[in-house]
């Protein structure tokens, strides 16, 4: 009875953001002094199609029916069609996402991966040269506009030193060889054992997802090392100390573990914000990621692409929020006492 | 795992770090060229919407049209006056001018394999102008309608056909339109398979392909890829390569990269200053080609001040033309004051404005605004326009007039334009199809001038009531002199330059780099005429 009331009220509170998200984006979306039908038909339509196209989309309708419409549709599984690409949303979101999520995932491990040890290490060694280096990283990070380090990232490892591969998700020889499964290309390559096309994807994943990492990782660390500072002047550590354990297994073991609670959740709305895809970095790569067709629908006013999209990015949201919630249960005894209490 | 996390050493951290290093910017795969029998172009196509041709009105789609439809007639791209049977054999114009009989080249096929007979081409035509998208006015200004369209464009043979318009317009006319994508031939029984609720096709050639043309499409995937093949059923000189890649590439910077990397054989939306930097690079060319878009400012008659005809003028002689010309639009556009661009027939090239600041404010003075005014400007941030437009208040400020930019997103702008709630517009306006009424109809007609009119041309969006150059625009499409008819233009545009509200910048020339092992590239005046199928690699 109570587990379900729980279950119950988490669906509720689910189901408010998701209507919640899709208003505000329906009507922001309406209010924008852009007119949607201008994206269709273009600026030399004659009068009649322009009235025509504006019945077709239903937008001489009330503004509360068009939404009414809209959830409706949603609610049977249907998130209609974009006007830009004549495709189904949900078809353009399962061609867009993956390759904004292969982006975002690689850029997340570089991003906590280097970052968490970067930042243990900046707060152990507080005011060390390391700490040193994680503070200019970390004003990089937060000065440099993404856009122009990704151009300079480009002119230096792809057009001076070619170690990696160039804008583009993939060569085009590659383009046509292989099937796509799951719209991952490293998956597909790896799938169907092209590891020669494999490697030519990664070497064209390697540089955004570096940089998108960086971004991340700027961040990630300097949060770590004020998670961790704030550790290591616990009583815990000192009693630690006392007892004689050694330096690595107090930071490592018991300083990190209590920081990490705090960390999960940074880290989970770093992903998310990845996720949803970097504009900017997709521009300078030309990946043709979420980020790209968010923008683009955005700028035309393409509402059925522009909420089919904010629903998914929406959801990750939600669920990566939930995930460091489930995280915080694990690492933290505490979380686990209270939610067995209730 | 958790555990594995936990215990890393700070020596072995270190070691992490530099490993993640390496593995960003160690031993990679090094990068081959393209492939010898494929062209990949680097090109921002983020506008297309729909591969119909009977739709299609964009101007990287209408590209991808002409390299992969074809039409009754095609205008030759090294003299556009010139017209040349593309699937017609011949063609005659009735004495009264109205009836215009096509006859096909024979044993024509689609690339599906099917036959192209007449039935295909009536069927296309009429098919556009049933569907009745955007460019179908280019077909229903010669009196086609849902209802009538049937009699009036009708098949005479397995290979021959009538097309009836309903007044004798000028044959170069009629005929330039039927150049253009919306007139483009379609499979008539591949289409017709895919008809859902009579739709005659519609949904299915949004993104999908029913043509004969040199090229085939393979696929469009948007804003990341359009990949054209060789098409073996081509009825002329096949096209030179296997596969033409278009790669959606929207940043200058990065389509720089790749070309200079050779990972793109041709880039086609450089700024001034990459072509700039590609001058000394030996490995690099570009071919450029005066296109049919003009830019101008526009000033919308609905403001009092901006409708006094003096004003009109001054803002003319306000404009520092040389000095754009020289920088800002340095090798991407000409200094051009007509209505008509440079190759369109009857086309001006006089250009009696440059900057004369006393000049405009002694005009000031005589419509009564001695001191000049306020007044907005509506501007799309994107460059050249941003540019031109700061320039441009710079050099208002020393006549008085204070101009205030208002920058947008240009679909923003132009909803604003559209509804004619600007002062000033800054715009570019292409030609639609290759004759000189496509930009008489917009910049010199405006039928009604009323809120609710029922065509809108520029002229209207400025307000600018002109009972009597519209007159004279009815009577050119109909002149079937060809010198008469270019005097008509002519004589239109020197009335347009003094009196109208437009302030005429520029023609955009389009350039293009490529790889000096790309051959045959031509951009063709219009972006339909740009052929990649002649395109070929050493």
């Amino acid at each position: 009875m109570r587990a379900s009331n729980v279950i119950g009220r988490f669906l509720l509170v689910i189901l408010l953001t998701y209507l919640g998200l899709l208003a505000v984006t329906f009507f922001i979306g309406r209010v924008i002094p852009i007119d949607p039908v201008l994206a269709i038909v273009g600026d030399r339509a004659p009068e009649h199609v322009i009235l025509r196209v504006r019945e077709e989309l239903g937008l001489n309708k009330p503004l509360w029916e068009q939404f009414y419409i809209y959830v409706s549709k949603v609610l049977h599984g249907d998130f209609g069609t974009s006007v830009l690409t004549s495709n189904p949303v949900m078809q353009d979101i399962r061609r867009t996402f993956p390759a904004t999520f292969e982006l975002a995932t690689l850029g997340i491990v570089i991003g906590a991966g280097v970052g968490v040890p970067l930042g243990v290490w900046a707060a152990v060694r507080r005011g060390g040269l390391v700490d040193q280096i994680v503070r200019v990283m970390g004003l990089i990070g937060y000065s440099v506009p993404i856009f122009w380090l990704g151009l300079m990232a480009l002119v230096v490892f792809y057009a001076r030193l070619g170690w990696v591969g160039g804008p583009g998700r993939i060569d085009v020889v590659y383009e046509y060889t292989l099937v796509p499964v799951t719209g991952l290309l490293l998956l597909d390559t790896a799938r169907a054992g092209e590891w020669q096309a494999f490697g030519n994807a990664l070497s064209h994943l390697v540089l955004p997802a570096s940089l998108l990492g960086y971004f991340s990782l700027a961040y990630i660390s300097r949060m770590t090392r004020s998670f961790m500072l704030n550790e290591l002047a616990q009583e815990y550590v000192i009693a630690a100390r006392a007892k004689g354990l050694s330096e690595t297994r107090i930071i490592w073991r018991h300083a990190l573990r209590n920081a990490m609670v705090p960390l999960v959740t940074v880290i989970a709305l770093s992903y998310a914000g990845l996720l949803e895809g970097s504009v900017l970095t997709e521009t300078v790569f030309a990946w043709p990621g979420l980020g790209l067709y968010l923008t683009n629908s955005l700028q035309n006013a393409d509402m059925n692409a522009v909420l089919g999209a904010t629903i998914v990015v929406g959801s990750i949201f939600i669920g990566l929020n939930l995930l460091s919630d489930l995280l915080y249960n694990v690492l933290d005894p505490r979380t686990r006492a209270m939610t067995q209490a209730q | 795992m958790k555990h594995s996390l936990f215990s890393i050493t700070r020596r072995g951290l270190g070691a992490a770090a530099i490993s993640m290093l390496l593995a960003t910017l160690g031993a990679l795969p090094a990068l081959a060229a393209t492939p010898k029998d494929t062209l990949v172009v680097a090109f921002a196509f983020d506008d297309i919407i729909t591969m119909d041709p009977a739709e299609a009105f964009e101007i990287s789609a209408g590209e991808i049209m002409g390299n992969t439809y074809d039409r009754l007639v095609r205008f030759d791209v090294a003299d556009p006056s010139k017209l040349y049977g593309d699937l017609a054999k011949a063609w005659t114009v009735s004495p009264d001018g109205k009836t215009f009989s096509f006859e096909l080249k024979p044993g024509l096929k689609f690339a599906s394999g099917n036959a192209l007979t007449a039935e295909d081409v009536v069927f296309s035509l009429q098919r556009a102008v049933l569907l009745d998208k955007t460019p179908a006015f280019i077909l229903t200004q010669f009196g086609f309608s849902k209802d009538n369209v049937k009699d009036r464009i009708k098949q005479t043979g397995p290979l021959t056909l009538t097309i009836e318009t309903d007044k004798s317009f000028a044959p170069s006319f009629v005929l330039n339109c039927l150049t253009a994508n919306v007139a483009a031939i379609v499979d008539k029984k591949l289409v017709l398979s895919k008809e859902q609720n009579g739709d005659l096709g519609y949904a299915w050639l949004k993104t999908n392909y029913a043509g004969s043309g040199p090229l085939k499409l393979r696929e469009w995937r948007a804003n990341e890829i359009v990949a054209l093949e060789r098409n073996d059923s081509y009825y002329g000189d096949k096209a030179k390569l296997a596969r033409v890649i278009y790669r959606h590439v929207k940043e200058a910077a990065t389509q720089r990269l790749l070309l200079e990397k050779g990972d793109a054989d041709i880039v086609r939306n450089l700024t001034p200053q990459d072509l700039a930097a590609l001058a000394a690079n030996k490995d690099i060319r570009t071919t450029s080609t005066p296109k049919g878009t003009v830019y101008y400012f526009s000033l919308n008659q609905k403001n009092p001040t901006l409708a006094k005809a003096e004003v009109r003028e001054a803002f003319k002689w306000l404009v520092d033309y040389a000095a754009i010309g020289d920088t800002l639009i340095k090798n991407i556009g000409v200094v051009h004051q007509n209505f008509l661009p440079v190759g369109l027939l009857g086309a001006s090239t006089e250009n009696p404005y440059k900057l004369d600041v006393e000049k405009a404010k002694a005009l000031l003075a005589k419509a009564g605004v001695p001191n000049g005014f306020k007044v907005t400007i509506d501007m799309r941030t994107v460059q050249p326009v941003q540019g031109i437009t700061e320039a441009f208040q710079q050099t208002a400020k020393r006549a008085g007039i204070d101009v205030e930019i208002l920058p947008g997103d240009g679909k923003q702008t132009l909803t604003k334009y559209r509804a004619r709630t600007h002062d000033i517009y800054i715009g570019q306006w292409g030609a639609d199809y290759w004759d000189p009424h496509t930009n008489a109809d917009t910049f010199a007609r405006n039928p009604d001038n009323a809120d609710d009119a029922k065509s809108k041309p520029l002229a209207w969006r400025n307000s600018w009531a002109i009972p009597e150059l519209t007159k004279k625009a009815d009577a050119a499409v109909l002149e079937r002199d060809p010198a008469k008819r270019r005097a008509m233009y002519e004589e239109m545009q020197a009335d347009f330059r003094k009196n109208s509200p437009f302030v005429m910048l520029y023609q955009q020339t389009e350039v293009a780099a490529f790889r000096s092992d790309v051959e045959g590239l031509k951009l063709g005046p219009t972006s339909d005429s740009t052929y990649m199928f002649k395109v070929s690699k050493k």
